[in-house]
This record gives C-alpha cells, structure tokens and sequence, in this order.
C-alpha cells in the first residue's frame, strides 16, 4: 500500500466505526515491552503470544500428564485424547509407514490449535492470522514432503504426476496439471489457514464497530457472541484441516503410485 | 493526473470485489461436499464414520479455489 494510501485510511476514521476491523493484526512491540519501530530481532506482540502459546503447550503435554497415572487425572485425559486422535488420524491417512513422522505432525497440530485459541481471547493477537506465520509451516511441509518422497522412492516418486492409468495421449497435459497442483500445495495450505483466522476476526471486530450505534446495539452484541461461539467451531477445524492436509500429502510421498 | 490515480484505485478496489464473488463458488462447492456426504451418511450410518477424514479433505480441495480468490482481492487491495 502506499504511504498515501495509508495516511487516508488513517484519516478517513471519523464516522461511527472509529476502530479499524485490521488494526488488530498490525505487528508492533507492546507497550510494556518499551514500544517503538519494529526492526529485525525485536520482540513484537507475534513473538509473545507464540511464546504465550509455547507456554501452554509445556503446561498441557509435559506438566499435566507428569505423574503418568493409570487413572488418568483431567490433564493428562485431555492430552492423551489429543495424542491418540493424532495417532489415529496419521496411521488411518498416511499408513504404518506414516507412524515415524508423528511428532512433526503432532507438534504441528498442537502449535496452530494452541495459537488460534489464544488468539480468540479477546484483546490477544492471532499468531496464525499472518500469512508469514503460516507460510513458513507450509513450505517446511511441502520441502520435508518432497525430500521425504524423493528419499523412499528415488525417480520413482515422479510417478506421481505421470498418471499410467490415463490414456497415453492424455498423460503429458495431465502431468502438466497435477505439477502445477503440487506447486500450487503451499500457497493454498498456508492461506486456507491464515485467510480462515483473519476473516473471522475481522468479523467479530466488524460487528463490534455497529455495537455503538444504539439502534443496532442488542442485535450487534448477539451477532458477535454467536460468531465467536462459530470461530471456536472454526479454529480446530481449521487446524484439523492443515494437520490432515499434510497426512494427506506425507501419504503421496510415501505411496506415490496413482 | 490525480484523476488518473484515482481510477486505478477504483480499479483495484472494484475488482477486489469482484474477486469476491469467487467465493461463492467455494460455498456452493463446500456444501455440495457435505450435502452428499450427509446423504450417504443417512442412508448407511454405520460406514459413515469411517469417511469423515475424506470430507474434510473433499472441503479443503474445493476451499482452495475459495482462497485464490480471496488472494487475488488482497493483491489487488495491498499489492498493486
């Protein structure tokens, strides 16, 4: 965006709304951590409320089931529901074989849960609403995948985009397409996400901007609580959706026969 | 010259909103997904279960085109 551009939005905020529904998503150093510009290795709020989200990751997985009991105490149930759904999402998508990339996975699935709910709580930044975020967990699925593919299978993995049971005369435009498919994997894997998370925000922020006109106030304040009680439907789907996405493709790099 | 400024952002800001309209064909696509996958489901509960994984796949594969769309709004807002 222009400098211009930015100065007239600034401006432009004088009627009703007068809290922009994108300001929650502006990256800066909070104000207790000093404030200021953010340059290279500053600690901004997307840095604290990751470490917020690592915070409560330890708590849940480590701290919770410490003791290891046989009758399992809140916790520790809550943890291994997590880990046998996980366990059973891999080994049912991605086969036995699968089995071995199960901490990545894992460690996936819990980090972008964690964020999203945190991000939920009113006044807290969405760690997984940036595109950054979410892209750099995309590409290291998309290399680690394709390593992991060319490692197992050898050129054999290219068998993935010459589909053999097409009509030989189909097979190159197919090959074409299925190519631009799996170059196309990470953009779509990391903005699904990153698109679902700022959207619902910006949503509950849009109502909350009508709440201030009387008229519209009670009707305003139902919208936001059935919205928010929407997002946290959204927020494990969505991470549900990425985790079993990368299943998916773990799957095409270890069976790649179409 | 200040015209011509202004069209280009009419411009952009006209055709993110017809980029938006991409969307809809993602609802209609998401809701063909899980209407047919509720269909099956009513008619065979026992296997139904078992294909919950494949839906949410099914969702996300047509969602995706939803999401280039939106993408194409926001270059068209933030990047051009």
């Amino acid at each position: 965006m222009t400098p211009e551009r930015e100065q007239k939005m600034a401006t432009e905020e004088g009627g009703g709304l007068n809290i922009h529904p994108m300001d929650q998503f502006i990256v800066k150093i909070p104000s207790w951590l000093g404030g200021g510009n953010v340059g290279t290795f500053s600690i901004t709020n997307v840095t604290v409320w990751m470490g917020l989200a690592v915070v409560a990751i330890i708590l849940l997985m480590i701290v919770g089931p410490h003791g290891r009991a046989t009758v399992p105490t809140r916790a520790q149930s809550i943890a291994e529901v997590i880990y046998s759904f996980i366990y059973k999402m891999v080994e049912d998508i991605a086969g036995k074989e699968g089995l071995k990339y199960l901490p990545y996975i894992f460690t996936l699935f819990i980090f972008i849960v964690t964020s999203n709910i945190l991000g939920l709580i009113p006044g807290s930044f969405t760690t997984t609403s940036h595109i950054a975020v979410t892209a750099v967990m995309a590409m290291s699925v998309f290399i680690a995948v394709t390593v992991v593919g060319f490692v197992k299978n050898g050129a054999r993995f290219l068998n993935l985009f010459w589909i053999s049971s097409a009509p030989p005369a189909l097979r190159p435009v197919l090959a074409l397409i299925e190519i631009i498919s799996y170059f196309v994997r990470p953009v779509s894997h990391s903005i699904r996400l990153a698109g679902n998370m700022m959207a619902g925000h910006a949503v509950i922020k849009v109502f909350a901007g009508f709440a201030v006109v009387t008229l519209i106030a009670p009707a305003s304040v139902l919208a936001i609580t059935a919205i928010y009680a929407l997002e946290m439907l959204v927020v494990v789907i969505q991470a549900y959706v990425f985790t079993i996405l990368t299943c998916v493709y773990l799957n095409d790099a270890l069976h790649p026969h179409h | 010259m200040a015209i011509e400024g202004d069209l280009v952002q009419m411009g952009a800001y006209v055709g993110a909103g017809l980029a938006c309209t991409g969307m809809g064909g993602a609802a209609v696509g998401v809701g063909h997904v899980v209407g047919n996958y509720l269909s099956g489901a009513l008619r065979n509960p026992s296997a139904a279960g078992g294909q919950t994984a494949t839906m949410f796949i099914g969702i996300a594969f047509s969602e995706a085109l939803g999401i280039f769309s939106f993408l194409v709004a926001l270059l068209l807002m933030f990047a051009v």
